[in-house]
Parts: structure tokens; C-alpha cells; sequence
């Protein structure tokens, strides 16, 4: 058992978890300002722009992954251009991995934030303005603390869709140890090597994380709308 | 030393298409009242005026153009508190928190909270108060910024009647401690005689009637000395008599009725009660 235990190489769960939370990161800094715009604006572009965000949940991964290979390959002119002179391959590598996650849990982020926006009472967001506040600061100090049901399924759905993340990842980072073989590529190479037990404890890790994850969401969730009668 | 208030915008509302068109100047310190029928336009006013809503023409106040053909100062910069009908309060802060979140000056919040009786619970969250505390918090939130403009909408109408009038003083006393020139949005006339020295009554986006609030409330005409607007409920008869029963504010009252005027009202009737020869008696009873 202990040998077992010892012999399982964690590297592809720590590999998942560093994308997820750098994903998570960066998609939480350019969401904001974004479902912010979508939710104030009333901009003819406003559909156009939620249907391009929202893409990534009808499409195949594969359709994703592809255009996504296609885009940042260095024979691409933006693959090649960021090849060039900033010296970083966007395709088989971390970085690529962490654009490709961007694109694809995208909507996870937006969506929540946009609906947590909307929920607002919307003469407390002018309550602050009348009180000498920027959009910056209503954002900061009234909107997200008055939406942390919306913000938490925002951050921990985000961070679990991007561990959960397999055909783009295959598709723009094939599977190199300790750069672009996270969990989820593990778990497939072992069925395709028909290393079960692996792939069943790793499957059961990745199970057993992904509930206690949600059920913490959950949980959070129904204790703040009890707190604030909803 | 003044606010000068030329707009006009374009609403559609439950009156149908109406043009807002409002010429006015509000002496600074004073209490101005907006009423009139929902849909005539006053909280579209009072939102140009805050800058919420974008309305074509000129706000100056004394020397400063809010608002002309090339300027529009957003809310941030002018300057104004505002208190909503919904009290809107940032329900993540306390009390406390509420009023230096506008304005870091803990003597003004605890000068505001004393006033309206809020000090001992400055610590508590909006959602733990009752709808007459959150609008004390309001309006002490609104006169954090000592905004050189106050504007209600209908700031007390959620409330009952006991809270609105003990919410009613402490406007008054704010009114008088700070001197604030307010505008406020009311449907209550005992509210709007009690509080304002002006009185502007708005139709379909134009003032139809501006005066102080016995010009405009007041209805007793010629020689009538007691007058009361009501409505009839109900018209008995009681063997040769008709007795009118006229509900008027909260009291309901009966009038004898002749044959004639018997016959000319009906139930559902606007009526105006007065007396001619006789002074009201006035019994004090609390």
C-alpha cells in the first residue's frame, strides 16, 4: 500500500493546479473590468460580445484546441511575432497552455461576475457614485463584497474547469512531463497503456477533489444567502 | 446665490410620451418639494440633476455649470447626497462604516448618528435594522459629503406613519443644523407642508402649479373658513336625511346631505368639506 502510495508521481496534479490557479489569476484581473463593461453597457456590440465569450462551452474542445494551434503556432503571424521577440513558444509549452486555458474557461469567469453584477441593487452601485466614489472603487469596495456568492462560483468554477481541462491542453501542449502533462493527460495516457490502477487511483484523486471543491462551494453559498435573507 | 435648472428630455412612461420641459431657479438653504402624478417626470428631474441620467440643457449652480451644451459633470463632481426611496445603503459595512466610507470625518458621522439616534448601533449591518433605521442611515450617509445639494425621492414613502413623522424632524433638524438647499420628491401632503417652503407640482414634464405650501395645499376659497379635500364612500339614508360619509386623509367623517346634493354625488366623489359660519372647534386630544 505504502509502496503504492510512494510510487504515484504527483507532478501532473501539481502541473493542473499551478494552471488553474494562474489561469484563474489572470482571468479574475481582465474578467472584472470586462463583465463590469458588459453589465453597464447597453452597446450594440454588448450580444455580440456575450455570444463570442460564451463560445467555449458549445464548442468541441477539439474545434477550440485547433484554431487555438492554428493561432499560436510559430507559423502563425502572433505565434511567430511572440516567438520572435519575446522568445516564447505559445504551442507544446506552459505558457501556450496558460493562453489556451485563458480562452477556453473564459465564459466560467465572465458569466458569474456579469450575473452577480445584475444582481446588485443598482441604486446602491449610484449611491456610490453619488458619494464621490470611481468606477474602480465602487467596483472594489461596493459591488464584489455585496456579491460573494457570484464571486466564489466566478474563482472556484473557473479553477476547477481549468484542472478538469483535456482536449484543449492535448491538442495545444501534447503531453511533456513537468511542462504540459497535467492530470488529465495522465489519466488518458494510463487508460491508453492500460495501466488501470494508476489511472484509477488518479481518477479517484481527481474525483474526490473536485467534489469537496464544490461542496465547499455549495455550502459557502447557502450560509451567505441565509445571511442576507435571500 | 443659486441653482438654475434648464432641461428637457424626452420620456416614455406610463402616461405615454411625454416631454420633459423644466425652467427653474431654487434659492440656495431652501426645502423645494416635487409632487404630482407617477410618470409626470420628477425623479427623471432629480436624476438629471444628480447626473444619473442625461437630460439636454443647463444645471448651473452659483458659478458652477454642471451641465451645459459642452459640460457634463458627473455625479462624483457635484457634489450631492442623495437618499432613495429604497434606502440603497452598502449592506457589507456598518452603520458606521456606511458614513466614512463617503467621507473619512469620524466627528461628522458621530455628529450625524447622534442626531438620529444611530450612535449606539453604529456597528450593526444594514440588513439588521428595521426600513426607518436604514433611511436615518441613508440620510446621514447623504449628508456626509455636506453636499451643497440634498436630493429625496420619496424618501419616506416605504416607511409607516409613526417612523415618517419622527424621520420627517429629523430632516427638519438636519435641514436647519446644515442649512443643505434640498429638493425632495413626495406624494404626502402633510409631509410636504410640514417640510418645505416651496411646492412645485409637475403635469405631464411641465409645472403646472409653484408656491409655498399653503398657496398650493390650502383650498379654501371666498369666505370658507374650515376646508377639507375628501372623497365620499358612502351616502345612507336615514328616513328623510342623506348622510354622506367622506373619508378625508385618515378620518372618516358624516355630512348631512340635501335632497339636491343627495342627488348630484355619488360614491367614488372628490369633495371638498367646509364650514361658512362657525370656527372648527379644536379639542386637543394627546
Amino acid at each position: 500500500m505504502l509502496e503504492t502510495i510512494s510510487s504515484i508521481d504527483f507532478s501532473p496534479f501539481i502541473l493542473s493546479f499551478k494552471l488553474a490557479a494562474i489561469t484563474t489569476f489572470i482571468l479574475f484581473v481582465l474578467s472584472v473590468p470586462f463583465a463590469w463593461f458588459l453589465y453597464n453597457t447597453s452597446s450594440k456590440i454588448k450580444p455580440i460580445l456575450e455570444a463570442l465569450t460564451a463560445l467555449p462551452i458549445v464548442l468541441p474542445p477539439s474545434v477550440l484546441g485547433f484554431y487555438l494551434l492554428v493561432t499560436l503556432s510559430n507559423s502563425s503571424p502572433l505565434g511567430g511575432f511572440v516567438s520572435d521577440f519575446l522568445g516564447v513558444e505559445l504551442v507544446f509549452s506552459f505558457t501556450g497552455l496558460v493562453v489556451a486555458s485563458c480562452f477556453y474557461s473564459l465564459p466560467f469567469m465572465v458569466q458569474p461576475l456579469q450575473s452577480g453584477f445584475e444582481s446588485l441593487n443598482k441604486n446602491m452601485i449610484e449611491a456610490s457614485y453619488m458619494s464621490g466614489k470611481n468606477q474602480l472603487q465602487t467596483i472594489m469596495h461596493v459591488a464584489l463584497p455585496n456579491m460573494k456568492p457570484s464571486l466564489l462560483t466566478a474563482l472556484i468554477v473557473t479553477f476547477a474547469h481549468t484542472v478538469g481541462e483535456f482536449g484543449v491542453v492535448l491538442m495545444i501542449g501534447g503531453s511533456i512531463p513537468d511542462q504540459t502533462k497535467v492530470a488529465s493527460v495522465a489519466i488518458y495516457e494510463m487508460v491508453e497503456t492500460m495501466d488501470y490502477s494508476m489511472a484509477h487511483i488518479y481518477s479517484a484523486l481527481m474525483l474526490t477533489m473536485s467534489f469537496v471543491v464544490l461542496l465547499a462551494v455549495y455550502i459557502f453559498n447557502a450560509k451567505q444567502n441565509k445571511k442576507f435573507g435571500l | 446665490m443659486m441653482l438654475h435648472i434648464d432641461l428637457k428630455k424626452q420620456l416614455f412612461g406610463p402616461l405615454g410620451k411625454i416631454d420633459l420641459k423644466i425652467n427653474l431657479d431654487i434659492q440656495e438653504g431652501s426645502f423645494t418639494t416635487l409632487t404630482g402624478k407617477s410618470g409626470s417626470g420628477k425623479t427623471t428631474l432629480l436624476r438629471s440633476l444628480a447626473g444619473l441620467e442625461k437630460a439636454s440643457g443647463t444645471i448651473v449652480y452659483n458659478n458652477e455649470t454642471w451641465q451645459d451644451s459642452n459640460t457634463f459633470l458627473s455625479p462624483q463632481n457635484r457634489r450631492i447626497g442623495f437618499v432613495f426611496q429604497d434606502y440603497a445603503l452598502f449592506e457589507n459595512m456598518s452603520i458606521e462604516k456606511n458614513l466614512l466610507f463617503v467621507n473619512n470625518e469620524p466627528k461628522l458621522a458621530q455628529k450625524l448618528l447622534e442626531i438620529t439616534e444611530l450612535y449606539e448601533m453604529r456597528h450593526r449591518l444594514p440588513t439588521t435594522l428595521s426600513g426607518g433605521q436604514k433611511q436615518r442611515v441613508s440620510l446621514c450617509r447623504a449628508m456626509m459629503l455636506r453636499p451643497k445639494l440634498l436630493l429625496m425621492d420619496e424618501p419616506f414613502s416605504a416607511l409607516d406613519l409613526d417612523m415618517r413623522q419622527a424621520l420627517q424632524s429629523e430632516v427638519l433638524t438636519l435641514h436647519k443644523e446644515f442649512k443643505t438647499t434640498t429638493i425632495m420628491v413626495s406624494h404626502d401632503p402633510s409631509e410636504i407642508y410640514k417640510l418645505s417652503d416651496r411646492v412645485l407640482v409637475l403635469d405631464h414634464g411641465k409645472i403646472i402649479n409653484d408656491g409655498t405650501s399653503k398657496e398650493v395645499f390650502l383650498k379654501t376659497k371666498g369666505s370658507a373658513k374650515f376646508s377639507l379635500e375628501g372623497e365620499i364612500i358612502d351616502i345612507l339614508k336615514a328616513d328623510i336625511l342623506h348622510i354622506a360619509i367622506i373619508a378625508i386623509g385618515q378620518q372618516i367623517v358624516e355630512v348631512v346631505l340635501n335632497s339636491t346634493e343627495a342627488s348630484e354625488l355619488k360614491i367614488g366623489d372628490k369633495v371638498l368639506t367646509s364650514t361658512k359660519a362657525f370656527s372648527p372647534n379644536i379639542t386637543k386630544i394627546s
